[in-house]
């Protein structure tokens, strides 16, 4: 599964990256612009979607400050890695087995879990 | 005392907190990948840019396989004094309460700042009250009353609190809690450190430079008090940190 996570300042929170890009719009000639703010984004391929939030907690955002979106896309990204015979990461493991394969007792363990 | 001082891939003011903690006690180096802190009696997260700072300052170190040790260590009441990153890691780690940010000024800011230490009652401050029996340098930021008018030199007011005169380097410093947390912070003594007035750069919330846990075991601040321990570089104020801390660790505080 391929999922997207949105990271941003929580509401309130001063953001200064959105400021400056917010100032430095009308220098270019695009007025008008307003309530700008700068997130990261963290795109993935997982075993497992229930775990995300899980993953955004603890890890990607910090949930004092930052609100988190996740967004879960179709199958794993075509930009991943190719599914190469002797690359045993998982992306190329979860190509071969395609979304309903459980845990399968043959198959590489790399990449598990977390 | 022995004083451990963590070193992250991209540490970079571990050698500086080395020295500092060595005028004082016994220090050593603890590497990243180490899972036992092999009975230090203090712990010292250092400044630099572990893990590059990547996803946000501190977040990758908290997971270093060291941190569950320190974690540990935390919890059973040790020591642990994290300064700059060391400070955003153990925010991260959820043994400071709060957050840093990027500073409002959205600059990497580097400079002296004057300090009022707020709680000159922690195992981290106590060495940095006046009446505190001075051992060398420490304790001096105490000494001069700066707009004092000449003629009432000494004569300090009962309630100024002492202040350190220390360095500040950081891009990500703005300390942000919640109202209510900073309220209950301030209510038990946590908020341990403040920039004097006139002295805040980074958009601190309350003008905040320093934090501890609510046992008051774990202190996180901005500046650097281990590039202040001479007074060859314009100050030794830094040093009633670790003198603090060894008084703290050897019960003789």
């Amino acid at each position: 599964m391929r999922a997207r996570v949105l990271i941003r300042p929580k509401q309130g929170i001063l953001d200064p990256q959105g400021l400056a890009v917010a100032q430095a719009l009308p220098v270019l000639g695009f007025e008008g612009v307003a309530d700008v703010h700068v997130g990261r984004m963290v795109e993935l391929d997982l075993p497992d979607p229930d775990r995300l939030t899980e993953m955004c907690e603890r890890l990607l955002a910090n949930p004092l400050v930052e609100d988190y979106e996740i967004e879960l896309l179709a199958g794993p990204s075509e930009s991943g890695p190719p599914a190469d015979p002797n690359d045993t990461g998982p992306p190329a493991d979860a190509k071969e087995t395609g979304p309903p394969a459980g845990p399968s007792e043959t198959g590489p363990p790399a990449g598990a879990s977390s | 005392m022995r004083c451990g001082v963590l070193r992250f891939p991209g540490s970079c003011d571990e050698n500086d907190a080395l020295l500092a903690a060595g005028r004082v006690a016994d220090a050593e180096i603890v590497s990243y990948r180490e899972r036992d802190l092999h009975g230090v009696d203090a712990v010292i997260v250092p400044g630099g840019f572990s893990y590059g700072d990547y996803l946000r300052a501190g977040a990758i170190a908290r997971f270093a396989p060291i941190m569950e040790a320190v974690i540990a260590f935390a919890r059973e009441g040790g020591l642990v004094l994290g300064i700059c990153n060391g400070f955003q890691v153990l925010c991260e780690a959820r043994l400071l309460p709060g957050a840093l940010l990027p500073n409002a000024g959205r600059r990497f800011v580097c400079r002296q700042v004057r300090l009022d230490v707020v709680n000159p009652h922690t195992p981290f401050t106590a060495a940095c009250a006046p009446e505190a029996g001075s051992p060398p340098g420490a304790g001096a930021g105490a000494r001069e009353p700066e707009s004092a008018s000449g003629a009432t030199l000494g004569a300090k007011p009962p309630h100024t609190p002492p202040t350190l005169s220390i360095p500040a380097k950081h891009s990500w410093g703005r300390f942000y809690a919640p109202e209510e947390t900073l309220r209950e912070m301030a209510g038990s003594g946590q908020i341990v450190l403040r920039y004097a007035e006139g002295q805040s750069f980074n958009g601190s919330v309350g003008g905040v430079a320093g934090v501890s846990n609510r046992a008051g075991n774990v202190f996180g601040l901005m500046p650097h008090p281990e590039h202040a321990v001479d007074e060859l570089t314009g100050s030794a104020d830094g040093l009633c940190i670790f003198e603090s801390m060894r008084r703290a660790a050897q019960g003789d505080g």
